[in-house]
């Protein structure tokens, strides 16, 4: 499907164009401004705030111009207030307004902890479901360029343990779009974490607004010796990967998660059932964490492996801003090439017999 | 009765407002006592964090609001939602974890509800409830509403951060709020001075080019003339106002007992404050200027009574929440 497939460049998206004559691509930033925009326009209790959401970059172009095309009441600027507009979204929306908070980056979440927390995703159970809380708080992951500790961070796992709150991370314009759509109509507070390096992705974006559903993993490529599950920019890492292990004679299955909460694990298991390998890629940190937590759910549902899991996440350690230290710190799809092939029975020569090898 | 103008500056007071105001005191007062009461039944299985000696200030603010108002209180927050019109009964309900309570018994007595009065939910994270009571000012001012929104805090939100932000995003936006800090001088056991170099919150307002306020809170004409300019003044557009009503919670932070004997406070400042009763003032008052008689006062106790038995012999008498509930309502789903 057009809209399943990811295009690792603008050229490769062309030659699909070229091929399929009415596939309408956009990018990821695009995308975002996109379903933005058509929010606005088809739903008045709708409104954006966030620091800068009107500069003229427009928050790396996610919002550019939805200010002069809906005005200052409703697409507005934040003083640097996280906790407090946090608050005031979370307010706004008990009174009947849907709000989109946007964050230049996820290291500025912590601030409005108290609200997220305490609040947002306290206010519907705590009173018994009679208010609710329909809020997409957006940020963005940095990365590169020196972004260093506070402007890079992947604080995904933080907001998973939190029941209450839901947790996207789309890793293609599609999705970005759709989830989007999705989580504002959804009626709970959302956590959408996108990662910067996306932006430029290009993928097949219908015009008209529509919804990819929240929980929903998709498969990115079939295959049945391993299973790689990833999020967010990791997806696009680990295609490259699994095509680089096809010639191998690896055929992996890719899942991109999407929704990290309400986690699909059926699909997860399914994959896991018939390949019996897992390597889960992600963008944060490893303990207690996306990795932990699908390998949770895989063991919990008793699933027999053939080998060992293998996680590929960032060093323990905050990021550096040195390019030397960055390049050392970031995995990419030969980290998920080695994890495949560790669990894969250490190399190519071994892989051969994959099919064969006994069950753990 | 013009003396009483003169002294307030207020224009008109007519004898319902007068014996509203004692209605809504007494009434928080009586639902108060009613817990300390019964409190030790152990049958309230939840904090209870009471106003008695504050009630002035939810009275006197409230009157000035329509049911379609909203108002955000904190965790010592019984009172403001009696004061803005809830029944007794979900609350009672609530307090004693029944199914019929006004958060079905997952909220407990910090957390109060009552949709149709405009208070959508009250916080016990100190200064949480205040971007939130903002945020609906922005809401109802994005939908053109009318609607004022006060948000009640102590003194020890204050201190917070969320204060701040809020101020001035209520300010910068002109929203209607009205934001009353109840100076009770104490954060659980900690004195204003120990956690305040200035100690004039009301000045404050001035920094977000606001009107500040400072009023004896146990007096509920000055709260009332107070709150009454400030919601005019929210209502016509003019943005928000900042009122300081100093008071004193004669009960600990928590539960129906004094502090005092613990040695949290000194107990000559709690019999001061005694004196400075807010009921028995007005009680005199309202007797003095002939308002009301101590026939009508006795009426009123009568009624507030009747209604208190019967929130207790309900809340009582109701179910506890089925296991079942535990998981209900985590996440909201769009009716089919």
């Amino acid at each position: 499907m057009p809209w399943t497939k990811i295009y690792g460049s603008r050229t490769e998206f062309d030659k699909a164009l070229k091929d399929k004559p009415g596939l309408r691509g956009i990018t990821y930033k695009e995308a975002i401004r996109e379903a933005t925009a058509q929010l606005l326009s088809t739903d008045k209790s709708v409104f954006v705030i966030g620091e800068g959401v009107d500069d003229s970059g427009g928050v790396f172009g996610t919002t550019k111009g939805l200010q002069e095309e809906f005005g200052k009441e409703r697409v507005m600027d934040s003083p640097l207030a996280e906790n407090g507009i946090t608050g005031v979204c979370v307010g706004a929306a008990a009174a009947g307004m849907k709000p989109i908070l946007v964050h230049m980056r996820t290291d500025f979440l912590p601030i409005s902890l108290d609200q997220i927390l305490n609040h947002a995703a306290k206010w519907h159970y705590m009173f018994g479901g009679s208010v609710n809380i329909p809020l997409v708080i957006r940020s963005i992951i940095g990365r590169g360029w020196g972004s260093a500790a506070q402007h890079s961070q992947s604080l995904q796992a933080m907001f998973m343990n939190i029941p209450g709150l839901r947790v996207i991370m789309p890793a293609t314009p599609f999705d970005a779009k759709g989830l989007l759509i999705a989580a504002l109509r959804d009626g709970n507070p959302v956590i959408m974490i996108e990662h910067r390096w996306l932006y430029d992705h290009v993928g097949h974006v219908p015009e008209e607004m529509y919804e990819v559903p929240l929980g929903k993993a998709v498969v990115r490529k079939a295959g049945k010796d391993a299973t790689i599950v990833a999020v967010s920019h990791m997806v696009h890492e680990a295609v490259q990967a699994a095509e680089a292990l096809q010639d191998e004679g690896i055929d992996c299955e890719v899942i991109d998660l999407r929704t990290l909460k309400p986690m699909d694990s059926a699909t997860v298991i399914e994959s896991v059932r018939k390949t019996g390998r897992l390597v889960v890629a992600d963008t944060g940190w490893k303990e207690c964490a996306v990795g932990a937590e699908v390998m949770a759910k895989v063991a919990e549902a008793g699933v027999a492996l053939r080998s060992p899991l293998v996680r590929v996440n960032l060093p323990e350690a905050p990021t550096p801003a040195s390019p030397a230290l960055e390049k050392a710190y970031y995995p990419g799809k030969n980290d998920i090439i080695e994890a495949v092939r560790k669990t894969a029975g250490h190399g190519k020569r071994q892989a051969e017999h994959i099919n064969n090898s006994p069950v753990l | 009765m013009k003396d009483i103008l003169l002294k307030y500056g207020l224009n008109t007071l007519t004898k319902k407002v007068l014996n509203d105001l004692y209605w809504s005191m007494l009434r928080i007062r009586m639902f108060e006592e009613k817990i300390v009461e019964l409190y030790p039944e152990q049958e309230m299985k939840c904090p209870v964090h009471l106003c008695i000696g504050q009630e002035a200030i939810a009275a006197g603010v409230c009157l000035h609001l329509n049911k379609s108002d909203y108002v955000f209180s904190n965790h010592r927050g019984h009172g403001h939602c009696l004061a803005k019109g809830a029944a007794m009964k979900p609350l009672m309900a609530e307090f004693y974890g029944k199914e019929t309570g006004c958060s079905k018994g997952k909220g407990g007595s910090m957390h109060i509800i009552d949709i149709e009065h405009g208070i959508l939910g009250t916080s016990a994270i100190v200064g949480g409830g205040i971007p939130m009571g903002v945020g609906a000012a922005l809401a109802s001012s994005m939908k053109g509403e009318e609607s004022v929104t006060a948000i009640f805090f102590g003194d020890g939100a204050f201190d917070e951060g969320a204060f701040y932000e809020s101020f001035n995003f209520a300010s910068l936006k002109k929203l209607p709020v009205v934001f009353v800090c109840e100076n009770n001088f104490y954060a659980t056991n900690s004195h204003q001075s120990a956690r305040q170099s200035g100690c004039r919150i009301s000045d404050s307002a001035a920094s977000f080019d606001s009107r500040g306020h400072c009023v004896d809170g146990n007096d509920p004409l000055a709260v009332y003339k107070a709150a009454q300019d400030a919601v005019a003044l929210a209502r016509k557009g003019g943005g928000p106002s900042l009122i300081e009503a100093k008071t004193y919670r004669w009960k600990g932070h928590v539960g129906p007992e004094e502090d005092w004997t613990k040695g949290c406070r000194p107990k000559e400042e709690l019999d001061y404050w005694k004196e400075q009763c807010p009921i028995k003032k007005f009680t005199a008052l309202l007797l003095e200027k002939g308002a009301m008689t101590t026939e009508e006062m006795e009426q009123a106790k009568s009624a507030i009574n009747g209604e208190l038995a019967e929130a207790v012999a309900f809340a009582k008498a109701s179910p506890y929440p089925k296991e079942a509930a535990l998981l209900e309502d985590v996440y909201y789903e769009a009716k089919k």
